[in-house]
């Protein structure tokens, strides 16, 4: 039986069960950087491009209509990274599921097989978490890095979604989604347009904020997101003390394979039809976004609120070049110099932030 | 890292902003004064690697200049119709005195144009959609009617007697292409394969030539859409000693281009001039802006810009302004 008794003058507290300010709490968490990087680039375009318009609702629109699709990946990419693995094939897959869907509704015909929507999209999320298994499954048994096997599965991929697709319609691009059945309800659930302050936002917002608390939620209140951490900072303590390493990167691949196929039907139904190089490049934005975020490349570190900020980070610069009106040939150096100064920002932080405890 | 040396940096990225945006505006005039408040975005599909939207957007630089307007032309780095749907919608936000966009995709592209349309900003079309651009509220289109030019380069190469010919698409996705190749087709009489190169990737076009080459012995034409698959093609046809027997056309210029139709390695080129694709919409815009009032072009609202056929008896005058930019 345990009572509280008042610490006795003169005798030091435990400094493991002592309060930690609410400040200093804030100041610890991975996604700091990435928060304060958000501010500063937001004022700085609020600044430069307000004659343009900047400091609008449709202009917060556009960003958040750029970054939401982009979010869902980087919120996967992080978790995984996290765990210390990577997936480059994300974009492939994201292509693969996009042209799955399509080749399955697209009328006999034309080469297809004239399904309706919502079986299509069931085969393709299928697909997806096959595609997850394979990556997952190849790193595991050869014990290769990660970044070696995906980038084999991105061609791979790739390839299958524009071979299969011009052996059966000779083309590279499907279009007519909204004449398929069961469109309107796909319309509803993937690529609803909320009306607010005379703006359009899109649903995938609605998406992508969701996925992100929840793999929150996950990574800091459950005993799977301390496995996620544990397999990320030390795999072999990890595996020692009983979490089941394999079984958490299974899943996590299977997680990113899935986040590319919920943005393929969000982009399919959204443009009404896909082509076989949607998504490319996808998956370094998406590693970027998370970086930017706070999570550490080597793993072990990071948070899926951080990967949300950088996603929406990269949004920001994107159309805050077109609004400000900086000619589009800037578009990489201003994303490559937010990424390095992002970086140089996050690891002042973590350092002051932990020399602060 | 202490205050100090932290204030410097933000204080260096400051005044990197203000340059490049100091610049933006300098830039779009080449040091004239803004003779008129008008602001217009440019968002083409075009990638920067592919020469040809390099001379349009010497056009819509020239015409920014000359018209004294600010001008700034948005493209996605790759072939990429969801980037470029976020492009317009970044660039509608803006609120820009007026838009010119291409339309490649109309089904990808139509919502983000219509929202243009119906915030009120004039929207004028180039290069691609000429077919789709009325539906979307579009006010004109400036350029060249696709399937047309492909069958007056089909019915050339009848005339040649070509019986097996290839298409080779190096922007596969590009529905403007596709028509290319169909009007193409239908003028030619034959049944014609159509063979996709990427065009960021001249050697791997090459390769994918040379392969056709081999295989089909009885191939007697090649006709390509664009300097980016022309220029690989010419070195296949080069590598295995066919120039001048494989009867090659294109569509589009560069100064390359124009030296093998010289030298008589190729039969012709159409020229669609994206010169005045770049240039005729700004100029538009302008007057629309200041008078109310359009060209309308012909019936359906198309100002030509092509088909304009370059042969071995005129490519010689061309080749100096198209080593300029300027075609």
């Amino acid at each position: 039986m345990a009572t509280e008794t008042a610490p006795r003058p003169g005798v030091a507290r435990d400094e493991r069960v002592r309060r930690v300010r609410l400040v200093s709490r804030l100041l610890s968490r991975p996604e700091l950087g990435a928060v304060v990087g958000l501010a500063v680039v937001w004022t700085f375009f609020a600044v430069v491009a307000f004659d343009n318009n900047f400091v609008s609702w449709s202009a917060t629109a556009a960003i958040l209509n750029r970054a939401a699709p982009l979010g869902i990946l980087a919120v996967a990419v992080a978790l995984l990274m996290i765990a210390g693995e990577f997936d480059l094939s994300i974009g492939s897959i994201l292509g693969f599921c996009g042209m799955a869907i399509m080749l399955l509704v697209t009328p006999e015909a034309a080469g297809g097989f004239g399904w309706s929507l919502w079986p299509a999209i069931l085969v393709a999320l299928v697909l997806a978490v096959l595609t997850g298994l394979v990556n997952g499954w190849l790193v595991i048994t050869t014990k290769l890095p990660s970044f070696i096997i995906t980038l084999g599965t991105l061609f791979i991929f790739r390839g299958l979604t524009v071979a299969i697709t011009r052996l059966r319609t000779n083309r590279t691009q499907l279009g007519n989604l909204d004449e398929v059945p069961g469109f309107d309800l796909a319309e509803k659930l993937f690529a609803a347009k909320l009306t607010l302050f005379g703006s359009t936002f899109n649903v995938s917002i609605l998406w992508w904020v969701g996925l992100t608390l929840l793999a929150t939620w996950v990574l800091l209140r459950t005993r799977q997101g301390n496995w996620i951490f544990g397999t990320g900072g030390a795999v072999d303590a990890a595996r020692n003390v009983g979490v089941p390493v394999r079984a958490v990167k299974m899943a996590l691949f299977v997680t990113t394979a899935f986040a590319g196929f919920l943005v393929a039907t969000i982009q399919a139904v959204e443009f009404t039809g896909a082509d076989t190089l949607r998504g490319q490049g996808q998956e370094f934005q998406a590693i970027i976004a998370a970086v930017v975020g706070g999570c550490l490349l080597t793993g072990g570190y990071g948070s899926a609120v951080g990967a949300a900020v950088g996603a929406l980070i990269f949004g920001l610069v994107q159309q805050g070049i077109v609004i400000t009106g900086i000619q589009g040939d800037w578009y990489q150096v201003f994303i490559g110099g937010v990424l390095v100064v992002a970086v140089i920002l996050n690891n002042f932080v973590r350092l002051k932030a932990a020399a602060r405890r | 890292m202490n205050h100090r040396r932290l204030a410097g940096l933000l204080l260096v990225l400051a005044l990197f902003g203000a340059a490049c945006t100091g610049n933006g505006d300098e830039g779009e005039n080449g040091g004239a004064v803004n003779q008129r408040d008008f602001r217009f975005v440019v968002v083409t599909h075009g990638q920067a690697s592919d020469p040809f939207w390099s001379v349009a957007a010497n056009g819509v630089n020239a015409a920014a200049d000359d018209m004294g307007v600010q001008v700034e032309y948005q493209a996605p780095e790759t072939f990429d119709m969801v980037a470029m749907s976020q492009l317009i919608d970044a660039a509608v936000a803006s609120e820009p005195d007026g838009l010119v966009v291409s339309i490649p995709d109309a089904d990808a592209l139509g919502p983000s144009i219509q929202a243009a349309v119906d915030a009120g900003i004039p929207v004028i079309s180039m290069n691609s959609g000429s077919d789709v651009f009325a539906d979307l509220g579009v006010l004109v289109h400036v350029g060249q009617t696709e399937f047309e030019a492909g069958l007056i380069a089909g019915q050339r190469f009848a005339d040649e007697g070509v019986k097996n010919a290839i298409c080779i698409n190096q922007e596969v996705g590009n529905v403007a292409l596709d028509l290319r190749c169909q009007g193409f087709e239908k003028g030619l009489g034959e049944k014609v394969p159509v063979i996709p190169v990427d065009l960021a990737d001249p050697t791997g076009a090459q390769e994918t030539v040379s392969g056709v080459l081999q295989q089909q012995s009885d191939l007697d034409g090649i006709l390509t859409l664009g300097p980016t698959g022309a220029e690989p093609t010419l070195a296949a046809l080069d590598q295995a000693g066919l120039l001048g027997e494989v009867k090659f056309a294109t569509f589009d210029l560069s100064p390359e281009v124009l030296e093998a139709i010289d030298g008589g390695d190729m039969l012709f080129a159409i020229d669609q001039a994206q010169y005045l694709q770049g240039y005729l919409p700004i100029v538009l815009l302008t007057k629309y802006m200041e008078t109310g009032a359009l060209p309308l072009g012909s019936v359906d609202r198309v100002i030509l810009t092509g088909p304009q056929i370059v042969t071995q008896e005129t490519a010689a005058q061309v080749v100096d302004y198209s080593a300029e930019g300027l075609r």
